[in-house]
């Protein structure tokens, strides 16, 4: 059916950067296609804090990209308001932090123009009653959250809305090139296994991390570099702000509330490959031991997961500190190499997402001879209901005004009825993606509860049955692939009350359900 | 007269947990004369399917499923010399599941078993569980999975944990004629919102509503041999509600399990609870021991409960039946696990990086179920040097180290086993 498409611009990659530039492109009137290998936001962008940095952070190693950040803030916090919670952020220091450090802050701060307010000790910790009270400097920033999720699905659902075909579940495989273009960018349905191309007159590479390997597809060679991440999440929100220590940026030294949960990071580990990247009982420990430095609840808090995510970084200065290698994005134009229609854009940080995709998008529309000019900065980005059910607290918010007993609770810990499980099914149908437990997970809070799916898990598979979405023994099949997934982010946190919930999951999936060792199991390990 | 909170109740024997083994432990010392006393949480019962499994699969790297437990227990015992089951006779196993059963058929909940066979059962996942005695109302569901002759699965309209079309569409291609059906709940007040549960199986003991059910079902039945349900066909006189229920529709009936908090698991709670109560077993539900001291003539005194409910207990010897995790016999910091009363020596893996493996699913199991309280041959915890850590404790259930319950399918087993023998030594001892 789809053997041959054709384009102006092919995507590859729907993290924020892809579905930020799929968006700008569309308000230009460009015709895009943009392809996912797994789902919107299933790398790098949907496994970090969710920080929109006021730049604060950045003041000492990267000036330039402190300002990037600033302004960008400033920007997605008057165009994306509903995906943006504006807590404001503390920077602080405790005893035995480097008081240096600590002297030339505020005047980094105002020579990047970020605005800073300096609190007392005693102030701060009335603010926060958590922090600690070994603390020796406070200043509040603005930093705010952004909703990664939200974030992507907007920007994608509007440009859908505005014609741009996207295509999830979809592997580049090659390029064919003729005369220094990319010709044709093959392709592969990993839902159904069909082999296809598209003709595209430019092709940008939005991979994120996986920028190298793409790229080494059409015989480009980048120099990446790539930094484990790793985060855990609290079983509540443990402050209202963002909290930053501030010392240069180190492991699990800052603090983010996201929605009714807060999330501490994070780590940054040198790694070769993308394959098998999950958080360690070590780095938890680290993050745990570090957190409760700045905040000393941390050290007794419930953790019900962990999570990781690669940084790409494009430079190879510095072999000590990947944090000492600028953040700053990478805009790269493969002419030289002897590819005239093909970019990469890749590094830089979810806050400058707009701005990666605004620069990408002006050279693309150039070499199409496109003058409109970009939107993104004015034109606010409409909510949809594709990203809604990703929101952090949405369900009990909505559950305790409507309560509608003829609309059933499916997951119980993030409180969302059959009725949003139904729209989180229709939004994957939308952009063309098959409804598993997993993309279930991926597209809301399904399963990121404290009981990590638990009960949920085996009630969703029940209904998507009912619905007749899933068939044969595609049950079971879903059921071990979630659990594998969410057991990546469960291992390292369990101790005290995650390991008594872990054994009551362990109970009943495989004491009851047989689950290790269902019959399909040999056959979908050798696939 | 009401005793008084500073009032010191003495007994011989205190059971420190109302799970599996808690129960068949309070049940062998009552059988015994002992005059006992059990204390602990809602137990691991109401978390229980209703299945009794004695060994299911061994050894776990192979998945072997045994279809005769003891010949996978002679196995096992051969291989892993200190798993609890090697410290029992396979008569003493025999007899302990005896005791267990004819008790409970005894307060109304008989089960069915085959004596050298496991039994197959469908899940509600629409896999197939090995497993020894099956409550009597899902009998009829063995046997049909036996035969796969023509079966309907019925569900109700809303039910939210449990698909009889999901179980259809799993098991299809073993079982060609197994067919589905959803009818509506019979009693009055559900919308949507239905679970399985305590309330619905109550509401199906009435007989209104089982004669709603017989009427929505017929036109269903065709061709279908059986016919099976979940597990929420009455709390009390379960077995009498199936029967009958079977006579009126023309074929058998059968229950199907169902997730936590099952209707069985309830069943079997209620039951013990019943019965051991009518054996002179005093019981406190929902407390936990808070303080524990030896006597000076060798016993113990517990404090259990908080607050105005604090009980001071005496006891000669106390058999330790308080469970993992969930239950909270164990605990565990960032660093060790521990056993949470006595602070009792544990096996358990160095550090918690090899408490579990990168796999949820590794087949092997995860080296942290193997952890636990290591016992001698009279069922005593021990220390490092082999020595019981008190004269007079005892450990049963899933707080032994050296198995995995969950992977070997043997949790009721084990539980039922290792009471017998904790009760039996304790008996030879004292």
């Amino acid at each position: 059916m789809k053997s041959r498409l054709q384009t102006q611009v092919l995507i590859i990659g729907g993290g924020a950067t892809g579905t930020g530039l799929a968006r700008d492109l569309a308000l230009r009137g460009v015709q895009c296609i943009l392809v996912e290998k797994g789902d919107i936001n299933s790398g790098t962008s949907g496994a970090n804090h969710g920080l929109l940095h006021s730049g604060a952070r950045y003041v000492f190693s990267d000036p330039g990209g402190a300002s990037e950040c600033r302004e960008e803030a400033e920007l997605l916090k008057s165009t994306a308001p509903h995906c943006i919670e504006e807590t404001g952020g503390l920077f602080v220091a405790v005893q035995g932090d480097d008081e240096t450090y600590v002297a030339d802050f505020p005047h980094l701060c105002s020579s990047c123009g970020i605005p800073l307010r300096e609190l007392d000790p005693k102030e701060a910790r009335e603010l926060e009653p958590t922090l600690s009270e070994k603390l020796i400097a406070a200043y509040e920033v603005g930093d705010a959250t952004i909703a990664p999720f939200m974030l992507s699905l907007d920007n994608i659902s509007q440009a859908q809305q505005l014609g741009t075909q996207l295509l999830c579940q979809t592997k580049v495989v090659g390029f064919k090139k003729n005369n220094h273009r990319i010709q044709t960018v093959k392709l592969l349905d990993m839902k159904t296994d069909e082999a296809f191309t598209v003709e595209a007159e430019q092709v940008v590479s939005a991979s994120g991390p996986w920028a190298g390997e793409i790229a080494a597809l059409a015989n480009v060679s980048i120099d990446i570099l790539y930094s484990k991440g790793s985060l855990t999440v609290t079983d509540t929100r443990v402050t209202k702000r963002v909290v930053n220590r501030l010392r240069p940026p180190g492991d699990g030294d800052i603090l983010v509330p996201g929605g009714s949960v807060s999330i501490l990071g994070t780590t940054s580990i040198r790694v070769d490959s993308l394959q098998e990247i999950r958080p360690t009982v070590e780095e938890m420990d680290l993050m745990v031991d570090e957190g409760a430095a700045m905040l000393p609840i941390l050290e007794n808090a419930r953790y019900i997961r962990a999570f990781a995510g690669v940084r790409p970084l494009v430079s190879a200065e510095c072999d000590t500190d990947d944090r000492c290698i600028a953040r700053g994005f990478a805009l790269l134009d493969h002419f030289p190499q002897g590819v005239e229609n093909f970019f990469t854009i890749t590094g830089g940080k979810l806050t400058t997402y707009r701005l990666m995709a605004e620069r990408t998008a002006d050279l693309v529309c150039e070499r199409l001879s496109v003058s409109k000019p970009c939107l993104t900065r004015v034109e606010p980005l409409p909510s949809t209901q594709t990203g809604r059910w990703t929101e952090p607290g949405l369900g009990p918010k909505l559950w305790l005004k409507d309560n509608n007993p003829e609309d059933p609770l499916l997951c119980e810990c993030e409180m969302l009825p059959e009725s949003a499980i139904d729209s989180v099914i229709d939004s994957i149908r939308q952009q063309n993606s098959r409804p598993s437990l997993r993309a279930i997970g991926r597209h809301s809070r399904l399963g990121k509860g404290p009981c990590q799916g638990t009960c949920c898990g085996h009630r969703v598979v029940a209904h998507l049955y009912e619905r007749g979405e899933l068939k044969a023994n595609e049950g079971i099949l879903n059921l071990r692939e979630f659990f594998r997934t969410r057991w990546k982010g469960e291992r390292p946190v369990l101790w005290d009350h995650q390991l008594a919930q872990a054994e009551l999951k362990e109970a009943i999936y495989c004491g009851l359900l047989d689950l290790e060792r269902s019959t399909i199991a040999d056959r979908e390990n050798g696939a | 007269m009401t005793a008084k909170n500073s009032d010191i109740i003495e007994c011989e024997l205190f059971v420190i947990g109302r799970g599996m083994a808690g129960m068949a432990a309070a049940l062998f010392a009552a059988n015994r004369g002992l005059s006992t006393i059990q204390a602990g949480m809602a137990g691991g019962l109401i978390f229980a399917s209703g299945l009794l499994d004695l060994l299911g699969v061994y050894p776990l790297d192979e998945k072997r499923p045994w279809d005769d437990p003891w010949a996978g227990m002679d196995r096992l015992v051969q291989d892993v010399p200190n798993h609890p089951y090697a410290r029992l006779k396979r008569e003493e196993i025999q007899g302990a599941f005896h005791e267990v059963l004819s008790f409970l058929e005894k307060h109304g909940l008989p089960y069915c078993f085959q004596d050298a066979r496991n039994s197959q059962m469908m899940t509600p996942a629409g896999t197939i569980k090995r497993t020894y005695c099956v409550p009597k109302t899902m009998w009829n569901g063995v046997q049909a999975l036996e035969e796969k002759g023509p079966c309907l699965l019925a569900d109700f309209t809303g039910l939210h944990d449990f698909s009889a079309r999901q179980i259809v569409a799993t098991m299809k291609d073993e079982w060609p004629q197994l067919r589905s059906a959803c009818v509506p709940f019979p009693a009055p007040g559900y919308i949507k919102d239905l679970i399985t549960g305590e309330m619905t199986a109550q509401d199906l003991e009435l007989s209104k509503n089982q004669d709603k059910l017989v009427k929505d079902l017929e036109p269903y039945l065709k061709d279908a041999q059986a016919v099976g349900m979940p597990a929420i066909l009455g709390l009390n006189h379960s077995h009498e509600i199936v029967s009958d229920f079977g006579q009126r529709i023309g074929v058998p009936i059968f229950e199907i399990p169902t997730l936590p908090i099952s209707v069985p698991g309830l069943r079997l709670n209620d039951t013990f609870t019943r019965g051991l109560s009518a054996k002179g077993v005093q019981s406190f539900q929902q407390y936990q021991v808070s303080e524990v001291s030896q006597t000076p003539r060798g016993g113990f005194q517990l404090v259990i409960g908080k607050n105005l409910s604090k009980r001071i207990i005496r006891t000669k010897a106390i058999i330790l039946a308080s469970g993992r995790f969930l239950g909270r016999g164990l605990k565990a910091d960032r660093k060790h696990v521990y056993e949470t009363i006595f602070d009792l020596p544990l096996y358990q893996p160095a550090d918690r990086n090899e408490w579990h493996s990168q796999d949820f699913l590794n087949p092997e199991g995860h080296p942290i179920n193997r952890a636990g309280v290591e016992i001698d041959d009279a069922f005593r915890p021990v220390d490092k040097t082999g020595r019981p850590v008190f004269q007079n404790l005892y450990a049963a259930g899933s707080i032994l180290a050296h198995q995995d319950w969950m992977r070997m399918k043997c949790g009721s087993g084990l539980a039922i086993a290792t009471a017998y023998g904790a009760v039996n030594a304790l008996l030879k001892i004292n």
